[in-house]
């Protein structure tokens, strides 16, 4: 099925929703293509194709809910599809934390998460996307590994309380990795936007280029406490790992670092540097993202940090009626707000200090502070009086981003950048840290 | 064709720390749908489709999937059903090569025209990218086998077994943690079972019926005057087995230890009491002091250890590169295994690949592209003499066929190089984990696993674990805290000094096991007994914000 237009998906939901006879019934459609291709030692390993499609109906009667799918989109599929899902609901125990489905909400102009461009991406565009990578790994006698995935899709949801959205999103994401012949350099680089125009595998690889010649012959530092410049990229993968655990449930329960003594929270307290503002806002340009969530909330802009102080916290619907507060859903469209250094400009402002592109396998060690580990990866630099030194070898870390951000020197100006880890994309700026804990070394490359 | 799609769920769906990167794949169904298979004779037809189109387009070679992949997840928190999630994912990936290059493309659409469509997709998308090749893929020769078919031998089927029972069984769990002073407890058990129908040119029509449980918890204790908060998670294992694994058996459980543990039955209720005691306890526990100390592993715990530092890096498309802008490479480069001198471990290091372990979660009868499974040594006494392969690598090490590694998580993945069980093999003297301690003179004694992480290229790593006991001269004197152990995977293993005997081997395992871009799961087992480590580095982990 190609990509449903808003009126084509309001009434085949419609219709699907005229064979309700639940006390409530909400459906969703949603659907798209992806595409992809892999490569590494230089040429292609993987590269498919895969497009799908789901209608899920979900019906309650009182607080018992049943929820059921289908591909097929005749009138008989949809009463069919219906009627199991009333069927479920009847069988389904009661769940206390039930709560119903939204009526109909007003949401912000839609961003431009579609971009027709990055639709009409074909195969042999791909290659040739890819192409340009490899070109760069031959002139340059390095060894290329690389992923290009673009997908195109809609999403829509209409219930019987009257609400209806609906939406379209492209996205185009690189990654690509070189490595010098001999093993001994590695560098790495990635974007991912909505809109084609806007990647540029070539400059992406000739970055990744630089680094794996730069970061060969590493020296071994004694690991401890250095002041950092983490590239957006490293960045991410720490941050994400606190602005993804504003959750008010868990801070109440007193399961969270939020969590306070005596049932209270963090809410409303200083935190981190008063220089950290992050927020969330799904109509900002550069990284348009969906008006309404999974469940049909309006997301607009919600400030979850603000000059080092928690502002918001996220809440499930049932949480926040348990609490009486408004139903902030999670964030989505992350910006931390930056300074206006260039990366060059931190660097040049460094006394002593290690350049950090990546950060690789980040694990909790410490729900409680929210201490993680991990290590640096693909270009580990040491600055000294300004200027990259000599590559060293990597580290591993064990740090909290709530630490971090106390020991917070300078922030650079805030790109586009996406997660290793979660792959999801933000805005953050280049942060310069003191004192971050580098607890031993890694002879990895 | 009609599919049945349905779901039962009570609750908000996922949530909680313990669900966190679990990948919830498919579409919900009713529970009694996962019982109704597809018909053999028409997922031939409709494989010889794709096939005959994939042939026609120009393809050498071509596989088919045809897969229908079910999961069940039982959702609980305190005395709240939170969720019943059944789902279904059930769909073709077509792969081919031609023009000396892979191409792939999947649908769901499974009538005879998007089959054959999405058959020339997969040959049109291998010629497009043929121009970015340097050489033409290799693959090891394999025979076909006609039409064949293999089973997870099961006692009894997860997927018959009423959600009620689960639900029951779940929320005792969540009883006797609670009553055992817990603030929160949280259990799930997940179900999945593949039905994955394999065909391809090279004349093998496959039908496997492939079955994996894993029972969880989390308990949490938390101290009202302090706000410290304590978790102690189930020392379960995922298992390739059915619902006999939920039915406890004494015969099955190791006493001795400061917790009971467990072979090849689970009793969930017993483990979830002790859980609360030991969150509490942990509350109380001394905060380890850094330094080097003997550590006694558990297979709990060590499970994890050997999936990090052996079993990914002895997977030859990491060694190779093809996982270099994602997972990594690995140390464990060609000139070592060419060398049959390196030194990865001790004498007491054995490590053996297998695909055919009862009761695994590795364990099929063939590979995801038609290859019969089998066993092989990866670390014989300490010495790296072999990696794990797949049909497009194995000539690179001198293989005359595949090692039949080859996996996909789903009808719309490509399958690529997975992990084997990969296992240290128990020790051959009789030696008790009791008699183990009783020659520590500073030590700790691990049991459970918890925050993991190693590098790209898996030298350096640093563990954690659920439960540590100290060991003073030969004597478990008490439990402490904020312990994670660092080493280097070369050093690590050859520090192991001893391991204990079959009567302690058992399997611990991954459900989720992360790979590749776009990334897929996988799940595989991991036996040891427990084992000695001399002079490992600990570090304290406390801090304060």
């Amino acid at each position: 099925m190609a990509l449903l237009t808003q009126e084509e998906a309001r009434a085949l939901m419609q219709k699907a929703l005229s064979f309700s006879k639940a006390d409530e019934c909400e459906i969703n459609i949603n659907g798209g293509d992806t595409s992809n291709i892999r490569y590494a030692r230089n040429a292609v390993s993987t590269s498919g194709s895969i497009n799908r499609t789901s209608l899920v109906v979900s019906s309650a009667f009182g607080k018992k809910l049943g929820v059921a799918t289908i591909n097929e989109y005749d009138d008989a599929s949809l009463r069919k599809v219906v009627e199991r899902s009333e069927e479920l609901a009847k069988l389904a125990p009661e769940n206390p934390e039930y709560v119903p489905f939204l009526g109909p909400q007003t949401y912000a102009p839609q961003s431009k998460t579609f971009v027709p461009e990055t639709a009409a991406l074909n195969p042999k565009l791909r290659a040739d996307m890819v192409q340009q990578s490899l070109q760069v790994a031959k002139d340059d006698n390095l060894t290329a590994a690389g992923y290009l995935e673009n997908s195109t899709g809609f999403s829509a949801m209409l219930n019987s309380h009257g609400l209806f959205a609906y939406n379209t999103a492209t996205d185009i994401s690189f990654s690509v990795t070189m490595r010098t012949a001999d093993g001994k350099g590695s560098g790495y680089s990635t974007k991912s936007y909505n809109d084609v125009s806007k990647m540029d595998t070539l400059a992406l690889t000739k970055t990744a280029a630089q680094k794996a010649s730069r970061s060969a012959t590493a020296k071994a530092l004694e690991p401890g406490k250095y002041t950092v410049i983490l590239e957006p990229a490293a960045g991410i993968v720490l941050l994400e790992q606190l602005y993804g655990n504003l959750d008010a449930r868990s801070a109440d329960e007193g399961r969270s670092f939020l969590s306070k003594p005596g049932g209270k929270t963090r809410l409303g307290e200083k935190l981190v540097d008063e220089r950290v503002n992050i927020y969330s806002d799904p109509s900002n340009p550069d990284l348009p993202t969906n008006s309404w969530n999974g469940d049909g909330r309006p997301q607009g802009r919600v400030n979850w940090i603000e000059k080092g102080v928690v502002k918001n916290f996220s809440y499930s619907r049932y949480w926040a009626q348990k609490k009486g507060v408004p139903a902030i859903p999670g964030p989505d469209g992350i910006i931390m707000e930056g300074g206006t250094q260039s990366l060059e400009d931190l660097i040049k402002g460094t006394e002593k200090g290690i350049l950090v592109t990546r950060l690789w396998y980040i694990r909790e060690v410490d729900p409680q502070t929210l201490l993680y580990t991990g290590l640096t990866r693909d270009g580990t630099f040491y600055i000294e009086n300004g200027q990259i030194k000599f590559p060293v070898k990597n580290f591993r870390f064990n740090e909290s981003p709530v630490i971090m951000l106390n020991n917070l020197e300078a922030l650079g100006k805030t790109e586009r950048t996406v997660s290793g880890e979660s792959f999801q994309s933000a805005l953050i700026p280049p942060m310069k840290i003191r004192d971050f804990t580098f607890s031993s070394l890694s002879d990895a490359v | 064709m009609k599919r049945k799609d349905f779901l039962y769920l009570t609750g908000m769906g996922f949530g909680g720390a313990m669900l966190s990167r679990i990948p919830v794949i498919g579409s919900p169904i009713a529970p009694e749908a996962a019982l109704q298979g597809v018909d053999v004779a028409l997922k031939k037809r409709m494989a010889d489709v794709a096939l005959n189109q994939a042939r026609s387009k120009g393809a050498s070679y071509a596989d088919v999937r045809i897969g229908r992949y079910l999961n069940q997840y039982v959702v609980t928190r305190e005395e709240k059903v939170q969720n019943v999630v059944n789902t279904e994912s059930y769909g073709m990936g077509i792969r081919v090569l031609a023009n000396g290059c892979w191409g792939f493309a999947a649908t769901d659409k499974l009538d005879t025209d998007s089959i054959a469509q999405t058959a020339a997709q997969a040959v049109a998308i291998a010629k497009e990218n043929a121009r970015l090749q340097t050489e033409p893929v290799q693959l090891l020769p394999q025979k076909g086998y006609g039409e064949v078919s293999w089973k997870t031998p099961l006692e009894k089927n997860g997927f018959e077994v009423p959600v009620k029972e689960k639900v029951d069984l779940l929320l005792s769990v969540n009883d006797a943690a609670m009553k055992g002073g817990a603030n929160y407890v949280s259990s799930v058990m997940f179900l999945v079972n593949e039905q994955k129908y394999f065909a391809s040119t090279d004349g093998s029509y496959i039908d496997q019926d492939i079955h994996r449980i894993w029972p969880t918890f989390a308990v949490t204790k938390i101290d009202a005057k302090t706000g410290k908060f304590e978790t102690r998670q189930a020392l379960s294992s995922p298992r390739g087995m059915g619902y006999e694994y939920l039915i406890p058996r004494e015969s099955d459980k190791i006493h001795g230890a400061p917790t009971t543990l467990y072979r090849n039955r689970y009793d969930m209720v017993e483990d979830a009491r002790a859980a609360a005691a030991q969150a509490e306890q942990k509350l109380k526990a001394k905060s380890v002091l850094a330094g080097k100390y003997d550590l006694i592993l558990d297979p709990t715990n060590l499970w994890l250890t050997i999936h990090e530092s052996v079993g990914h890096p002895s997977e030859l498309d990491r060694v190779l590169g093809y996982e270099a802008n994602f997972a990594g490479t690995s140390f464990l480069t060609l000139d070592k295994w060419e060398s049959k001198k390196f030194n990865f471990g001790s004498k007491n290091v054995n490590i053996v690949a297998d695909k055919l372990q009862p009761g695994s979660l590795g364990a099929v009868g063939y590979d995801d592209e038609g290859v019969g499974t089998k066993q092989w040594d990866i670390i014989k006494d300490g010495v790296l003499v072999n990696y794990q392969a797949i049909r497009d690598q194995g000539h690179i090490i001198g293989l005359k066929e595949s090692q039949g590694c080859c996996y996909a998580d789903n009808w719309s993945s490509v399958q690529f190089q997975r992990m084997p069980n990969i296992s240290l093999q128990a020790g051959k003297t009789p030696l008790k984990p009791t008699d183990m301690i009783k020659h520590v003179e500073k030590g700790i004694y691990i049991i459970g696993d918890s925050s993991f992480s190693i590098d790209q290229q898996r030298y350096n790593f640093q563990f954690s674990g659920q439960l540590y006991y100290e060991i003073k001269n030969g004597q478990i004197v008490g439990m402490l805290n904020d312990v994670a152990y660092q080493s280097n995977t070369q050093e690590f293993w050859n520090s192991c000094t001893a391991v204990c005997d079959q009567s302690d081997y058992r399997l611990g395992g991954s459900f989720f096991d992360g790979k590749g871009q776009p990334e897929q799961v996988s799940a595989v087992s991991h036996g040891s007994a427990t084992a000695r480590f001399n002079g490992v580095n600990i570090i304290n982990t406390a801090r304060k914000i």
